[in-house]
């Protein structure tokens, strides 16, 4: 940037859209909001299909019939605390304290899986026992809604180790603070969501 | 680079003046877990008006949201946080369109829709 | 287990000749192309410069380049339709069954919709939105070619299902039941879901990208009342692709697990309700043509500035009208089923929702009219397509508000004059758009410029050509013929049957024109040749660059004092400072986005056809790309200023 840009940016009373072109971690997590606004949108979509088709069980089962409140409740403690444990790691990456992010990330880790295994089993109970998802056009809604909150999970969890490797691999470079800033809004994100999941399908059944 | 001169404001969850702190962490987390324990209770027991049930639920959903929203991701109203915010907005305006909207118009058409016992007249 | 799934040598159609004569001419087409690229030694230009390339202008001509060979296709679709229709009166059959001719309608749709209109677009924005931002290039350059690729792979997958296989005979939007499993067994509407969700992904993502660029990335002194129209249409437009196509995600998502997985939720039994999709995939449908017509909005606001001498009437007012039609667009979606059942309440407060829509465009069309009103009109190819513009567009959206009363549309809907309507509104404002754009930024890209008198020859055939291909539809409609129909009994409407077939070829003639422009304005290119940057006297940023600009568009990022930046800086008289450039990093080039798009063909054709291992294959292959990716770390090339000044020195002196 020239000198004249220099003096302009200084001053206090220009507004923040005349600064110019935003750094690269501006830039970069405010792209990633948009693209979780974009997937939240998903959600929505899927959240008015269930709205839509939740009383239509085909002479089966209902919500109420089928699901265990106290195995849903661990798992909103596991994806709350790991939420938690995300955002102390968010902390010492912002310190680069190196093992304290290594600590939470694997903790965050390990509360993801064991939701994803708790789901999984409830999952697989359900369809053993013939309620399924092409049981009836409920069903489908569930599986289809809580499954996707699920794949993303996995998907983070994913990312995640990635993440580890790359912390190994290459350290904490900018470009990999960036990516860790980003998955933490993933990760609270999904969160979020799986209050609205907790609310409408679980709770809301009656 | 200071805060104040941030070109075009800061992305979600870096509000370091408003406390990206263990602090609100720690005060985020701990309301959480009251209304998480507060929505479980309110769906089980039986000493709430029954209908203001889903309403009392859907409230305390938003309030973990924003819990979220504002201890984790730190969103708040200030200048800088000014797109993330419209953004927000946006977001949940989409959000209600599609979901209110869709069960208003599905409820409606099935309302519309003439009785089974008619239908199946019609067949013969 | 079949290693090729259900694919066999029996999903080659050989007994149809028109499809095989028509592959034949394309593979001929293909293998020429590929013949004189590898004999002229091109394949490492065309790698380095092109194919691997993140640079916002690169990106953007080939989006165009496919919009363009896609019209053809498109086209060819349609030709076919009319002429089936001009013959097919009373006893007459005609060459095409109804199998056939569905596939060709859907077909018809589904390209000219996501492959011609959504690229052409997207393209357009992807070239100019950074140049007029005063800036290097957009948010995320290699998220830019992913995009790009991506939507290449959704078209190869739909050319694909002309010679393997079939396609969905269901319309443009595949509704349910019909495009469940249980009346369309075959391949023809997965190619259309995988095809749509992949090149989804790609627009989506491009949406991103745009947004940001547009909200973060702006030069110094920028702010949002200073960008030029196009901006803010382009911003609108983008708005909407984030909000709206994640919906059309999650309902081709939730047909694709109907069919794939045995779901119910649009099926005929166990409680499915096949109104739920006709209701969501609206929801998308109907921001989906403002996210088409609002770029060519921001065109016609640019060339009007532009041609008549004069900044764009009441900027404020069209920043504001820009931005209500992106929310209302969200609000009017249930117009497009009113016949399906709805409550006469319902019905209403979308009715009265689609003609306050109508409003802001008509304050857009006022401001172009008084933008015109007391301007030096220059009456060039880009203003010729928006005086069309003006007229057509206009009449169209008149017939929709004609529709838009519930009542109306029960006589209306599904008729040919709703075809007529929509057609009216697409040719009339986004093609017409597109190619007053094309035109326009044509010389920014390529130093030099299209001819001017087969310019206009062009437009005059699609002019004439749209006229006389669908005002007949519109009496057609009005007298009771349905849309989508191969034949019909009563030969009184076969007169206008046939007008119309003659404005499609007219249409086409002005295709074939487009492509010998192209030839005739290339091989005498040394006599338009744009040596200042600036062919029509701009106003904005992107005129004050050579023609082609360089990788880094500026060198140094312009201070901005107002709108119509550039107009300022001509009318200030600035003179080139010839200060020493420091060396500028531009984003190296990349290959993701190629390789990325080749695993997610394999993996969808693998999908479609059923053939498991594969489509493990390619998505293994697309995580790999994506590893390989993440762990890149030289991802910038530094131009040293040796370089930067020897290149300004050989370009002309500009007023900069």
């Amino acid at each position: 940037m020239t000198d004249a840009n220099t003096n302009f940016l200084d001053s206090d009373t220009v507004p923040l859209s005349l600064h110019g072109p935003a750094p690269d971690r501006v830039v970069v997590g405010y792209g990633f909001w948009l693209f979780l606004l974009s997937d939240i949108l998903i959600f929505a979509s899927l959240f008015a299909a269930y709205a839509v088709l939740s009383g239509e069980t085909a002479g089966g089962p209902n919500g109420a019939m089928l699901f265990d409140k106290k195995h849903v409740f661990v798992e909103t403690a596991c994806l709350l605390t790991s939420s938690f444990t995300c955002g102390l790691g968010a902390l010492a990456v912002r310190q680069f304290r190196i093992t304290g992010v290594y600590v939470w990330m694997i903790v965050t880790l390990f509360l993801g899986l064991t939701f994803l295994t708790l789901e999984i089993t409830e999952f697989d109970s359900m369809i053993v026992a013939g309620n399924g998802p092409s049981r009836s056009a409920f069903l489908s809604a569930f599986f289809a809604l809580v499954g996707t909150h699920g794949i993303h999970v996995a998907a983070g969890l994913f990312w995640l180790i990635i993440m580890v490797l790359q912390i190994m691999t290459l350290g904490l470079t900018p470009m990999v603070r960036r990516r860790l800033f980003c998955l933490g809004l993933f990760w609270h994100a999904l969160d979020i969501v799986w209050v609205g999941v907790i609310t409408i399908v679980y709770l809301g059944a009656h | 680079m200071d805060n104040h001169s941030e070109a075009q404001g800061l992305p979600p969850g870096t509000n370091e003046e408003s406390g990206a702190s263990l602090r609100s962490y720690l005060i985020g987390f701990g309301i959480a877990i009251v209304l998480t324990l507060a929505s479980f209770w309110v769906s089980s027991t039986n000493t709430i008006y029954a209908p203001g049930v889903p309403i009392l639920l859907g409230v305390l959903a938003i309030a973990q949201m924003g819990i979220h929203l504002v201890f984790f991701l730190h969103i708040s109203s200030a200048p800088d946080q000014t797109n993330n915010f419209l953004a927000l907005a946006f977001g949940v305006f989409i959000t209600a369109l599609i979901v209110f909207g869709s069960m208003i118009i599905m409820a409606d058409l099935n309302h519309q829709m003439m009785p089974m016992d008619k239908l199946m007249d019609m067949q013969r | 287990m079949n290693p090729l799934g259900r694919l066999t040598l029996a999903s080659i159609p050989f007994d149809q000749p028109i499809i095989m004569g028509t592959v034949g001419v394309m593979g001929l087409g293909i293998f020429s192309i590929l013949a004189i690229v590898t004999l002229k030694g091109w394949w490492s230009y065309l790698w380095r410069e092109w194919i691997t390339s993140v640079d916002h202008k690169r990106i953007g001509v080939m989006y165009i380049l496919l919009a363009l060979v896609m019209l053809v296709r498109g086209f060819a679709d349609a030709i076919m339709m009319r002429t089936q229709l001009a013959l097919a009166a009373g006893d007459v059959k005609g060459f095409l069954p109804p199998e056939h001719y569905n596939q060709i309608f859907s077909a018809h749709g589904t390209i000219m919709i996501f492959f011609v209109a959504m690229p052409f677009v997207v393209g357009l924005m992807n070239f100019a939105v950074p140049l007029q931002l005063g800036v290097r290039d957009v948010a995320f350059p290699v998220l830019n070619s992913v995009s790009f690729w991506l939507t290449a792979s959704g078209v190869l997958l739909i050319n694909l299902s002309l010679f393997i296989g079939e396609f969905a005979r269901t319309g443009w939007l595949a509704y349910p039941p019909l495009s469940e499993l249980a009346y369309s067994p075959g391949v023809g509407v997965d190619y259309y879901l995988w095809s749509l969700q992949i090149s989804g992904i790609g627009t989506l993502l491009s949406g991103i990208n745009l947004t940001t660029t547009i909200l973060k990335l702006r030069a110094p002194g920028m702010g949002y009342t200073r960008m030029p129209i196009f901006c803010w249409t382009a911003l609108a437009s983008n708005l909407l692709i984030v909000a709206a196509f994640p919906v059309l995600t999650a309902t081709l998502g939730m047909l694709l697990a109907d069919r794939y997985l045995g779901f119910h939720f649009f099926t005929n039994d166990a409680g499915g309700n096949p109104m739920m999709y006709i209701n969501l995939i609206w929801i998308w449908g109907h921001p989906e043509v403002y996210i088409l017509v609002l770029p060519a909005f921001g065109v016609f606001s640019e060339v009007v500035a532009t041609f008549s001498g004069k900044p764009v009437f009441g900027y404020r007012s069209m920043v504001m009208a820009t931005m209500a039609i992106c929310v209302l667009s969200f609000m009017v979606w249930l117009h497009h089923f009113f016949t399906m059942g709805a409550s006469a309440n319902v019905n209403g407060f979308f009715g009265v929702m689609t003609m306050v829509i109508a409003v802001p465009t008509g304050v857009k069309i006022f401001n172009w009219l008084f933008t015109m009103y007391g301007g030096r009109i220059r009456f060039s190819v880009p203003m010729h397509w928006t005086l069309g513009f003006l007229v057509t567009f206009v009449i169209g959206g008149m017939t929709g508000v004609l529709m838009a009363i519930p009542p109306a549309d029960f006589v209306l809907h599904n008729s040919l004059f709703l075809i007529a309507h929509f057609h009216n509104t697409v040719i009339g404002g986004v093609v017409f758009g597109v190619f007053a754009g094309y035109t326009y930024w044509f010389p920014k890209a390529f130093g030099f410029k299209l001819d001017e008198r087969i310019g206009k020859a062009i437009f005059w055939c699609w002019f004439i050509g749209f006229y006389l291909a669908f005002m007949p539809l519109y009496a057609l409609g009005l007298m009771g013929a349905t849309r989508r129909m191969q034949h019909y009994a009563d030969p009184h409407w076969q007169p206008f049957m046939q007008i119309a077939w003659a404005g499609a070829v007219l249409i086409f003639c002005g295709i074939l024109l487009t492509i010998v422009q192209l030839i005739v304005s290339i091989r005498t290119r040394d006599r338009h040749l744009d040596t200042t940057g600036d062919p029509w006297n701009g106003r904005t940023l992107e005129w004050s660059m050579p023609s082609p600009p360089p990788p880094w568009n500026f060198a140094a990022l312009p201070q901005v004092e107002g709108t119509d930046a550039f107009w300022a800086i001509k009318q200030q008289e600035k003179k080139a400072v010839n200060e020493a450039h420091p060396p500028i990093h531009v984003p190296r080039n990349n290959p993701t986005g190629f390789f990325l798009a080749f695993f997610t063909v394999v993996l969808g054709f693998a999908l479609i056809w059923h053939i498991w291992w594969m489509a493990g294959v390619g998505f293994m292959g697309d995580v790999i790309v994506l590893l390989v990716q993440a762990w890149r770390t030289d991802n910038e090339v530094e131009i040293s200023e040796y370089d930067v000044a020897r290149y300004y020195r050989r370009a002309k002196e500009l007023p900069l």
